[in-house]
Formats: structure tokens, C-alpha cells, sequence
């Protein structure tokens, strides 16, 4: 039996579903590599998908990476691209001789699954996009080994051109052979950065310092010693205050020692010549996939942030969904959000407050702590001036969405991606409470800014068409009022 | 302040509604007590193309008279701006517009019929498809999420407070009045209530032994990354409601809902693929934007009423409650829905609209399956053929 549907609902207007694969794996790093080997030599109908080479316009607008401008022109060309990715991926011949589906330069941009609010679906399905289009495919088991990202760091100067951050820097030398600079300022003086600065000189790149807010070096002995024996300057107890340059680039930056308390000492500025600087106090699990889905997350310092609950065998809460690799946690140390913490504290003790934290936006610290809408707006009104971040508070506890819908902060084109943990510091900071406490901003869909010739559904079911109203379709919704009868 | 104390008006929801009933009352001297079961405007009143010209409303004169002044009223910002540009691609689109612009009419209000080139002009994104298009001098939108905290903390400078966080679990009732609402976080006494919590209205108001038919159904809209800003940021067609913010990016709306058994608390909205029909139609409406790039999209639940109109009553069970749900059509409305709402409560009726239209007793007779007669039913996933290898 089968009851009258609504025309202008949903139902019935199943979208199509272009593809199935049994096991659909997003990522081909190591992890998300031997994943699908290992599905197709089960005898698995096995797809691997990974977004490199990517789309050329998305290295500008710094996603997935913040690439700072320093990927050079070569990355425009897509032949020369798809062989540089093609090359770095070392088991790729591997995986076609067991028979795994890959796809390169195709990103998911989306899931969808059904659940308490949406229920339309026979499948679940990932979504996903090329150059020129969009489609959607279905899985049995889908595995998300979708690495990690750059955690940002504001400081004056930060959005000028060579400001970039290490999972940026890495892709750049290692799997596009694109980085246009030259000499190579580090922050961060964990294992990563001391990894960063160590890979880059092995690259033939200068390295001129590896700073650290932090009082020590936090990376292994064997690893500060290479950096020493390399003559890397190396600077503890200090902190960026500004990076200067031109419209071409960075030229230098100046650093200043820090006391016990992460304030400023006078007269300890030095400057350091280089034409880059890498951010590299940690890196976030690319979790964005996970958390549009629905997946379950955890907080998890130690690991890089909020990471997806899973059991032993990598399953998250989704059935069906498994996360693997650096997406499922980062063993970090002491990078990631608590050297954020650190390196925040110390932001805001050398006058940092005036530094815009999301550049899409243009939001201040200062922005953020005080609740102020963009410039666009009237931002002096008696009101405004006496609502800040503690008088939000008063209502209730902070919540990074709501901060965003009032100051504007991770609502630009990179989606959050370079401000989105500087903002949970900060809120952390002036909240009195752990980064962990302050709800993660969700992630939506696309994951990736698609142009809309991309996105739209090029299959669309004629149903969409004929049921299609700008509202509702409600009868009479739109009558005038004094028509209607008493 | 650990003691919580109720107060002569108690609303339950923070949303757009809600909380400009809360405003209004404050500012006609009232003791008010908004309460929300999580952050205000999270769940309907964040969702919609904030969007201010509804010419069918008994509430559109006041909407017009209000809007222009809110900022000033509210003393924040609500990014309101004025006039709608209507594009149709379709003559069926401009039947709409006419339709609604002869409704404007009746009203005193001017609306002119653009040609083609004249669409092209103010709109640069528009293309060879549009066949007119129209000029509304009257209309506007606003930021739903500036505006719904505009009014939040309106309300507090007020006087008036705001618990979030606080869920309703029932209430409080002696001689055929509601003396008291509780919640998980205690009761809080009330001379009058105000329950205006949106697709959970019917839950609620049932626990008052009230029926009030609401449906709940999930929408969705998709945001672009900004572009240049046009002439007007009220622009829209192609049955698509939206706008151009003032930050530059176009957020747009419309096409098939999705209809839900219950709203779920809390839960977040899902998005589906329908955000590629979304980016497909807007794509029509702006052929030259096709290289723009969309950045976010988002759902949100909101409430119908049977027949599409508000709720706007008091319950003649407890006379000290008023129901409050404009059935989706909320934001632009809500400048004009709070001062109604204010008037029902403290005078038991509205003297600048004609608020019969939004009785509850026109449900009286409601076929108890009248969301099966509409098809309002939540579309559970087709069964599907094994999937194919």
C-alpha cells in the first residue's frame, strides 16, 4: 500500500547513485593505500579515491592545506601534476596489480547518511567531485584515511605571501615538487617542527631558525642534535612578534625571547632573514568527512583534537564507517593543541590582539573577545560596546558556532581551516576553561569550495522539477489574508 | 544569583518569535523570562533566507513599518536592507510576482514589473534566460543570526532574562491557569505564558492539554563564497528565496522538504544531495556565477500548520497562554509577530492586525490524520534493488 506523498516533499525523488563500491577508501597516503590493497586482494571490488592533484585554483585559497602562496606555477598544469602525484604515491603499481579502482585528483566532498532528520536514502552514499563534476557513490564499507591538515597560528604579518604551514610545505616538496621558497623560518619546536626543518634542509632548502615558545624543545634529543649539527639556529623561549615583506612575500621576521610567565623581554628582538615561514606547532586530523557524516567524536589532546570515537578495529560510530591513519589521531606529543595553547598565551602577551585570526573574514583577537560585528556593520553602537565574550558567557557556555554567527570568524572561503583552533584557543583562554570544553564548530558540507557548475546534479531526478516550489507548496499558504474564510 | 525566579511573562523558546515577543513585552514594561532547551535562535529561526516582504500576512504593514527602524529599536544591528528583486525565468514565476505585487497593492504598497534588460541591469549574475522580473519598493532582508541575537540581547537591556540550556518538562497549573513552568532546571511560577517553541510546539503545548497541529520538516540552503556586491542584495526567482549578504555571498534556499515524525531535540539538521539541486538552480537564476564556488550549506527543522498560516492564539483551556507559530514564515514576520503576541498577553487581543486568521479553533474539526490526507509523511528510503557490483 503506499500512501500520498506530498509532491513537494522529498519523497520519492531518490537522487541517482552514479557508483557502488563494496570498500571505498578516501585517501591515498600509506594507511589509506595498504587499506585498499589489502580490500582488493581479498577479492573485494575495492575504489581509491584522493583528491591530488588538485584542482590548481584551491592551492590559493589554501585548502586542504595552507599553502601560503608558495606553491609555484607548475601546479597549474595538471599533466605534469597528475605525474608528480602519481610518482610520490609509491605503492600505486602495487595497488593496480591487485586490482584496486584509483581515482586521483577526485575528492569527497560530502556523506550522507540517514539518520534522525533525513531518512531518504537507500544507500549511504559519498559525494564526489573532478574538475568538471559531481556525483555520488555508494559503499558497503567506507574507510576514511584522510590524513591531516596545518594548525594555524596568527602573528602580525601572517597573511603576507610565505606564510604557510607544514602538511603545506610537506606536499609541496614531496609529492608536487612545487615549493617556490627558499629559506625557511620554523615555529614549532616539537617533532614536527624539528622534523619539518630537518626534511627541508635534506631537500636542499635553508633553514634559518626553529623557534618555540615554549621554554624547551619538546622534539627528541636525536632530533634537536641533527638540527644543531645542521647549524639551524635555534631559539627556546621565544615567539614570533611580526613578519614583514612585501606584496611578493616574506623578507623577515622578528623574534623575541619570552620570560617564564610567556611575556615579552625588552631589547630581545632579533630578526631573521627568510622567505617563508612554516607553522608546524601541530596538525588536525582531517576529520571534517567524519563529523559531516555524523560520525561520533572524542577530544583527545594528546592525538591533535577531536578525533572520531572508534573501537579497537577502527570503527566509528557509523555502521559500515571505519577511520584509519592520521585522521583517526595524530601521535603527537606535545604538538598540536596544547603547544596552541602555549603559543597563544604568548600571542597575546606581546600585543597580539590586533592580529586578524581568520584572514577570510578579517576577525581580530580582539574581534573575538569583544563580540564585534564585521566592519561592514556599525560596530560602535552603546550596545555593542558593552557585550563582549564574558558578558556571552554569562548566558551560558561558549560555543564556537554561535561566535562565528556574530563575528563572522570561519565562515570564509577556506572554511575555517586556518583560524578554526585559534579561535577554540582563545575562547579556551578567555573562558577560563580546557580547549576541549568548548564544543567543535561543525563542519559542512562541501568539504572542498566547489564552483557550482561542479556541484550541480547533472542527473536530476524530473521530479525535482515538477515538485519543486519556493517554499513549501502549501495550498492557500500564500492567500491573502482577508480572503480567508471565518 | 543561585535562587531562579520566575517572572510574570515565562516564554518557552529562544527562538526569532520567542525572543521578539520577549522584546516587545520588556519594552511595554513586563517582568520576562525567555527560556530555551539549548542557544538561542539555533534551530528554525537560524535557517531561513531572512527575507521580510509577506504581503498575505495580516502582520505585512506592521513588518513594513518595523523593519525599517529595527536597528535603531533594538540598538544592534540587524543588517537589514530594503527592497526585493524578483527574477523569473518562468511565466509561471511571474504570475507569482504579480499576484503577489497586486496583493502588495491593495495594501499601499508599489511594485514595479521589469523587462529583461532592465533584470540584467541591477542584477549583473542574471542572464539570456530571464523573461522579467520585478521591483518591490517595499520588503527587505536581514541576517537571521545578527537579528535573533539583536533581539536576545535587546530583551536583557530591557530588563528581561534568558535561560538557555533550560529544557520544559511541564507545567504548573491552579483554577484554569498556568501558574508555572518546569523544567529540568527547576520551576519557575508566571503570571502568563507565551509557548512558542517552534517544531516542538505541539509537544508542549499537548502537556497543557492543548492541541495545536504542527508538522515539523526539515529544509535545507546552500552559501556561496562572496562575490561583489550587487545593487540589491534582495534578489531571488527561479523558486528560490535568498539574498545576497551584505558580506558579498549568496545564500539561497527553496525545493523540496523533507516531513519528520517528530523533530528530534538538539539534533543537527542533516544535509542531503538535494544541495546539488540547490547549487543547480541557483545556476539558472545567476548563469554567470557558475564559476562561484559554494562553501557552506546547512538544514534546520521548522513547523507547518495545517493549512500554512500562524498560530496566534490564547488557549481557551488556560486563557493565560498564548500559542505562537507563524508555520515557517517566521523571520521576516517577527519585528510585527512579537508585538501581537505582546498584545495577546497583556490585553487578550491585537489592535493593529487582524489576528483571525491565526486562531487555533479553526483546527477544531481537524481530521486526526490530516497529516496523512496532505502527504505530509516522512519519506522513508525507497527499498532498494541489491546494489549492483
Amino acid at each position: 500500500m503506499s500512501a500520498f506523498i506530498d509532491p513537494y516533499s522529498v519523497g520519492g525523488k531518490t537522487p541517482e547513485i552514479a557508483e557502488h563500491a563494496a570498500v571505498l577508501v578516501i585517501g591515498a597516503g600509506d594507511t589509506g593505500m595498504a587499506a585498499a590493497i589489502d580490500a582488493a586482494r581479498s577479492g573485494t571490488r575495492t575504489v581509491l579515491i584522493d583528491e591530488h592533484p588538485l584542482d590548481p585554483s584551491l592551492f590559493g585559497l589554501d585548502v586542504p592545506f595552507h599553502f601560503g602562496q608558495r606553491a609555484n606555477g607548475s601546479v597549474q598544469n595538471q599533466g605534469r601534476a597528475l605525474d608528480q602525484i602519481a610518482r610520490s604515491r609509491s605503492r600505486l603499481d602495487e595497488a593496480f596489480e591487485a586490482g584496486v579502482d584509483v581515482r586521483l585528483g577526485v575528492t569527497a566532498w560530502a556523506g550522507f547518511v540517514n539518520g534522525p532528520t533525513a531518512h531518504g536514502l537507500p544507500k549511504p552514499v559519498i559525494a564526489l567531485a573532478d574538475l568538471n563534476r559531481s556525483w555520488l557513490m555508494s559503499f558497503d564499507k567506507l574507510i576514511v584515511a584522510a590524513g591531516r591538515r596545518d594548525l594555524g597560528f596568527a602573528f602580525p604579518g601572517w597573511e603576507l605571501p610565505g606564510v604557510m604551514g607544514a602538511a603545506a610545505l610537506h606536499a609541496l616538496i614531496h609529492r608536487y615538487h612545487a615549493f617556490a621558497g627558499r629559506r625557511i623560518l620554523v615555529l614549532g619546536g616539537g617533532r614536527l617542527g624539528f622534523g619539518t626543518a630537518l626534511d627541508a634542509r635534506r631537500e636542499g632548502f635553508d633553514v634559518a631558525a626553529i623557534v618555540e615558545a615554549a621554554p624547551a624543545f619538546s622534539a627528541p634529543k636525536d632530533m634537536i642534535e641533527a638540527a644543531e649539527t645542521a647549524g639551524i639556529a635555534l631559539h627556546a623561549a621565544s615567539t614570533i612578534a611580526r613578519a614583514e615583506g612585501s606584496a611578493a612575500g616574506i623578507g623577515r621576521a622578528h623574534v623575541v625571547a619570552l620570560d617564564d610567565a610567556l611575556a615579552p623581554i625588552a631589547g630581545s628582538e632579533r630578526t631573521i632573514d627568510c622567505d617563508t615561514i612554516c607553522l608546524a606547532l601541530g596538525a588536525v586530523p582531517n576529520i571534517e568527512l567524519l563529523d559531516q557524516l555524523g560520525c561520533k567524536l572524542t577530544y583527545r589532546a594528546n592525538q591533535g583534537g577531536h578525533v572520531p570515537l572508534l573501537t579497537p578495529d577502527g570503527k566509528t560510530s557509523l555502521q559500515g564507517v571505519f577511520a584509519i591513519g592520521d585522521c583517526a589521531g595524530i601521535a603527537s606529543d606535545e604538538d598540536g593543541p596544547q603547544r596552541l595553547q602555549t603559543w597563544t598565551r604568548a600571542a597575546l602577551a606581546v600585543g597580539g590582539l590586533d592580529v586578524a585570526v581568520c584572514q577570510c573574514e578579517e576577525v581580530t583577537r580582539r574581534d573575538l573577545l569583544e563580540v564585534r560585528p564585521p566592519r561592514y556593520l556599525d560596530r560602535d553602537s552603546a550596545g555593542l560596546r558593552a557585550r563582549n565574550l564574558q558578558t556571552l558567557l554569562a548566558d551560558g557556555p561558549v560555543n564556537q558556532d554561535q561566535i562565528k554567527r556574530l563575528t563572522r570568524a570561519g565562515m570564509g572561503t577556506c572554511q575555517g581551516r586556518r583560524c578554526r583552533e585559534q579561535v577554540t584557543a582563545l575562547l579556551a583562554l578567555a573562558g577560563g576553561i580546557a580547549p576541549e570544553a568548548v564544543p567543535l564548530p561543525s563542519y559542512r558540507a562541501p568539504l572542498r569550495p566547489l564552483p557550482l557548475s561542479v556541484l550541480r546534479d547533472g542527473h536530476e531526478h524530473p521530479g525535482m522539477r515538477s515538485g519543486w516550489d519556493v517554499w513549501f507548496g502549501i495550498d492557500g499558504q500564500f492567500d491573502p489574508y482577508w480572503t480567508i474564510e471565518r | 544569583m543561585t535562587a531562579m525566579k520566575g517572572a510574570q511573562v515565562v516564554i518557552v523558546g529562544g527562538g526569532v518569535t520567542g525572543l521578539s515577543a520577549g522584546w516587545w513585552l520588556a519594552r511595554l514594561g513586563a517582568e520576562v523570562l525567555v527560556l530555551e532547551k539549548g542557544i538561542v535562535g539555533w534551530e528554525a529561526s537560524g535557517r531561513n533566507g531572512g527575507g521580510a516582504s509577506h504581503s498575505f500576512s495580516p502582520l505585512f504593514l506592521e513588518e513594513q513599518r518595523l523593519w525599517p527602524q529595527m536597528d535603531e529599536l533594538l540598538g544592534y544591528p540587524t543588517e537589514f536592507q530594503p527592497y526585493r528583486v524578483r527574477i523569473g525565468l518562468t511565466e509561471e514565476n511571474m504570475a507569482m510576482f504579480k499576484r503577489q505585487m497586486a496583493i502588495a497593492a491593495r495594501q499601499g504598497f508599489k511594485a514595479d514589473v521589469l523587462t529583461p534588460d532592465q533584470v540584467r541591469e541591477l542584477v549583473p549574475l542574471a542572464g539570456d534566460n530571464v523573461i522579467g522580473g520585478a521591483f518591490y519598493h517595499y520588503g527587505g532582508h536581514a541576517n537571521p543570526q545578527r537579528t535573533v541575537q539583536a533581539y536576545a540581547w535587546a530583551l536583557q537591556d530591557r530588563g528581561g532574562r534568558i535561560l538557555q540550556h533550560c529544557a520544559v518538562t511541564g507545567f504548573l497549573t491552579r483554577g484554569g491557569r498556568v501558574t508555572g513552568v518546569a523544567t529540568d532546571r527547576g520551576e519557575f511560577g508566571c503570571d502568563n505564558l507565551v509557548i512558542a517553541a517552534g517544531p516542538q510546539l505541539g509537544q508542549i503545548a499537548a502537556q497543557l492539554g492543548a492541541e495545536v497541529p504542527v508538522a515539523p520538516a526539515r529544509a535545507e540552503m546552500i552559501v556561496t563564497e562572496p562575490l561583489p556586491l550587487m545593487k540589491h542584495g534582495g534578489t531571488d526567482g527561479n523558486a528560490l528565496y535568498g539574498r545576497q549578504t551584505l558580506r558579498g555571498n549568496l545564500v539561497f534556499g527553496g525545493g523540496p522538504h523533507e516531513w519528520l515524525e517528530e523533530a528530534p531535540p538538539g539534533a543537527r539538521a542533516a544535509t542531503t544531495p538535494l544541495t546539488r539541486n540547490l547549487a543547480g538552480r541557483l545556476l539558472e537564476l545567476f548563469p554567470k556565477a557558475a564559476h562561484v564556488r559554494m562553501i557552506r550549506s546547512w538544514a534546520g527543522i521548522v513547523e507547518n500548520t495545517p493549512d500554512g498560516r500562524p498560530i496566534l492564539d490564547r488557549l481557551k483551556t488556560y486563557p493565560n497562554a498564548v500559542v505562537a507559530t507563524m508555520s515557517s514564515i517566521g523571520f521576516g514576520l517577527s519585528p510585527a509577530s512579537g508585538r501581537a503576541i505582546a498584545e495577546l498577553v497583556l490585553r487578550g487581543h491585537c489592535d493593529f492586525a487582524d489576528l483571525t486568521s491565526c486562531r487555533l479553533d479553526r483546527f477544531a474539526n481537524l481530521d486526526p490524520d490530516w497529516r496523512r490526507d496532505r502527504g505530509w509523511i516522512q519519506a522513508d528510503a525507497p527499498t532498494s534493488a541489491p546494489a549492483q557490483a
